[in-house]
């Protein structure tokens, strides 16, 4: 158990004075990223990420990860009081969290909501501090052609898991990658797909695209259903807070499924949007009332929850044991580990202990602190949205073209940011996956060097992926991930009879 | 989301989802393409240091053209049915859309000549009295403020120096 000694000292880390103190501001500002539209986790902590440069590596992932479980938890808020979903995973929080709000049970559900969070973000840390170091430690045997052949396990999950359209999950990979191998090449030095423009030459920063994707295109969907946001009141006092911890624990089957649930999906890249939509699904479909699942179930509520952050927070498993983050929100941290200085993936573990063991320790910590906050703040976050539309909007791109220009202090990433905003409000709206093309752009330039690197130790022989038994198997299942979609449309051509009401290829 | 708004007793009205689909599908097979013209000129064989600069990129973009012509295909069968005659954007929301996002070029397209905190200043303006209704006096000071705390947050606290124009200049910074 030299895992648990090493956690006692991560907690000794996490536990200093200035560290608490910034978990506290984490939460804070995570949570009000999270209620915002338009701010969410990712890019949320790209637009702070810049402001971290200051700060010591272990005290500036400690407020970042701390923002991210503030934003698990702000999303909650949106959804159950406002029927809005602050972030795309509490999507199935709305469908009965706004229901029991409109009963008058607003407390109720938040309160569940919270708690089943923490209980999913709990789990999956406690899966985190046994799991990751062994993963770390098979991965330090690995080459170049074994990451590649995780990069593309991860890469063939999108298209194998997701709930879209494979063909389009897999152009908005492919685009990914294409941005990514703008600019100079590190191998050769040669210019690539500049075209001959030198704004060009940098290439695509992936906080820029990011902010843009994911914040001026919330801003621009969100603008469309009107200008104001109508809610119900929020009052948690400590007499709903009790009652309803009274009553949990006889939902403890829901909360221990969703939670294997979310941490499945998100240590595989499929992430904490579709954990919750499927733990959601099974939790109705298992339910003695799955009927009434939709008119204000407390189960409804925590299911999604318990899945979504179970998964947000196994997100960071591959990231830090593997380097391939599970999750665009993780592979924004991942990018912050670069910018530190620090090489993410097994390495990670042996040189630089303090760091991740003070990490994983202040993921306990952060989730007790985010309980906290959450449950004595609601009412307050939950007034921003009483803030007229047009202040926030405006402040919100406002933030946002400060976060692009701060990346690498050029102007020109402004003018980018917007026009990856107007491309995510056109793809999402398209149904095209955003977190595919995020993570190909952050891994793209790793890909291509694992890759290359294989094929150059192999003189050009695509079989050295194949040749060792652990690089082989993880190609295969990427293979044959890949592959599924295919084989089911197959399989619906070859049956022609049951053609009429053929599943959709999954 | 725009299910939600959808209502009322004429059909809305707006651009159609089969169109945008369609467009999109095309851009991106053009701009796989595009790679894939490029990558041919920086070699996609094998050089002295293994595979060539265009290797990877020509295979991404031939993917990329094969998925999209997929979905250009896809979109193409779903026209005549109920499917495809969703709408992608009604014309309301378009203006709602536009209202937001016009302001917001100029307002990017303006940062290089104004610096950022005018620009902002004038953007937050601009909302308030054309989206929020506010009297010219209450936008015009939260404006100002937010210029001032944004001033003061980065250029003293973060010590990280956003654009500045001449008015920023006039006043010494």
């Amino acid at each position: 158990m030299e895992e648990i000694g090493l956690l006692m000292q991560g907690f000794a880390v996490a536990l200093q004075p200035d560290n608490i103190l910034l978990m506290l501001l984490g939460v804070s500002l995570g949570v009000l990223i999270g209620v915002l539209p338009g701010l969410g986790g990712a890019n949320g902590i790209a637009i702070l990420l810049p402001l971290t440069f200051a700060m010591p590596p272990v005290s500036a992932i400690i407020m970042l990860s701390c923002i991210y479980w503030g934003a698990l938890f702000g999303g909650a808020i949106t959804s159950i009081l406002f029927n809005i979903p602050g972030e795309p995973w509490s999507v199935a929080t709305t469908f009965d969290g706004y229901p029991m709000a409109q009963q008058g049970r607003a407390g109720e559900a938040l309160t569940a909501a919270f708690t089943a969070s923490f209980v999913g973000a709990f789990i999956a840390v406690v899966l985190l501090t046994f799991l990751a170091p062994l993963v770390a430690g098979f991965a330090l045997q690995f080459g170049p052609p074994q990451f590649f052949a995780v990069m593309f396990l991860s890469f063939a999950c999108f298209i194998g898991l997701g709930r879209g359209s494979p063909l389009k999950t897999l152009a908005a990979m492919m685009l990914g990658f294409l941005l990514a191998a703008v600019g100079m090449d590190t191998v050769t030095g040669q210019l690539r797909m500049t075209f001959g423009s030198t704004e060009m030459i940098r290439g695509f920063d992936f906080l820029v695209a990011v902010i843009g994707l994911f914040g001026i295109s919330e801003i621009l969907s969100s603008i469309e259903d009107g200008l104001s946001f109508k809610g119900q009141k929020a009052k948690i006092d400590l007499k709903v807070v009790l009652r309803t911890w009274a009553e949990m624990p006889r939902h403890w089957a829901i909360a221990l499924r969703s939670a294997a649930i979310g941490c499945w999906m998100g240590i595989t890249p499929a992430g904490a949007t579709p954990a919750s939509f499927m733990s959601y699904g099974i939790a109705r479909r298992t339910s003695r009332h799955g009927d009434e699942f939709g008119t204000g179930r407390i189960e409804g509520v925590i299911a999604p929850e318990t899945a979504a952050h179970a998964a947000g927070t196994s997100a960071l498993l591959p990231m830090l044991a593997l380097g391939v983050p599970g999750s665009p929100t993780a592979a924004v941290l991942l990018g912050g580990l670069i910018m530190w200085g620090l090489q993410p993936g097994p390495m990670l573990f042996v040189e630089q202990k303090e760091f991740v063991w003070g990490l994983i320790a202040s993921m306990y910590l952060g989730n007790v602190v985010g309980l906290l906050v959450v449950l004595v703040a609601v009412p307050w976050f939950a007034a921003i949205l009483r803030v007229p539309f047009s202040i926030i909007a405006a402040l919100i791109l406002v933030v946002c073209a400060i976060g692009a220009f701060t990346v690498s202090n050029a102007e020109f990433d402004i003018v980018l940011m917007l026009a990856f905003g107007v491309v995510g409000y056109v793809l999402k709206k398209l149904d095209y996956p955003l977190a595919p093309l995020v993570l190909a752009l952050v891994l793209g330039d790793r890909t291509e060097e694992a890759f290359r690197q294989s094929l150059l130790v192999s003189q050009g022989d695509l079989g050295i992926f194949f040749s060792t038994w652990l690089g082989g198997s993880i190609m295969a299942a990427g293979i044959a991930l890949a592959a599924w979609p295919l084989l089911g449309w197959l399989w619906s051509l070859l049956r022609p009879a049951a053609g009429r009401e053929r599943p959709k290829p999954a | 989301m725009s299910a939600l708004t959808e209502g009322g007793d004429a059909p809305p009205r707006g651009v159609r989802t089969v169109g945008v689909e369609i467009a999109t599908a095309l851009v991106l097979t053009g701009l796989g393409a595009a790679a894939m013209w490029d990558s041919r000129r920086l070699g996609i064989g094998w050089g002295a240091e293994g595979p060539q600069s265009g290797y990877f990129p020509f295979w991404i973009g031939l993917v990329l053209v094969a998925a999209s012509l997929g979905n250009f295909a896809l979109a193409l069968r779903a026209r005549g049915t109920a499917k495809g005659g969703g709408l992608f954007v009604t014309w309301p929301q378009l203006r709602l859309v536009l209202s937001v996002l016009l302001p917001t070029a100029l307002y990017v397209a303006a940062i290089p000549f104004t610096g950022l905190y005018v620009a902002s200043a004038v953007l937050v303006v601009w909302f308030m009295m054309r989206l929020g209704g506010f009297r010219w006096w209450v936008a015009l000071a939260s404006g100002a403020a937010t210029a001032l705390v944004a001033f003061v947050v980065f250029e003293q606290w973060f010590l990280v120096a956003l654009p500045k124009g001449p008015i920023e200049t006039w006043l010494g910074y």
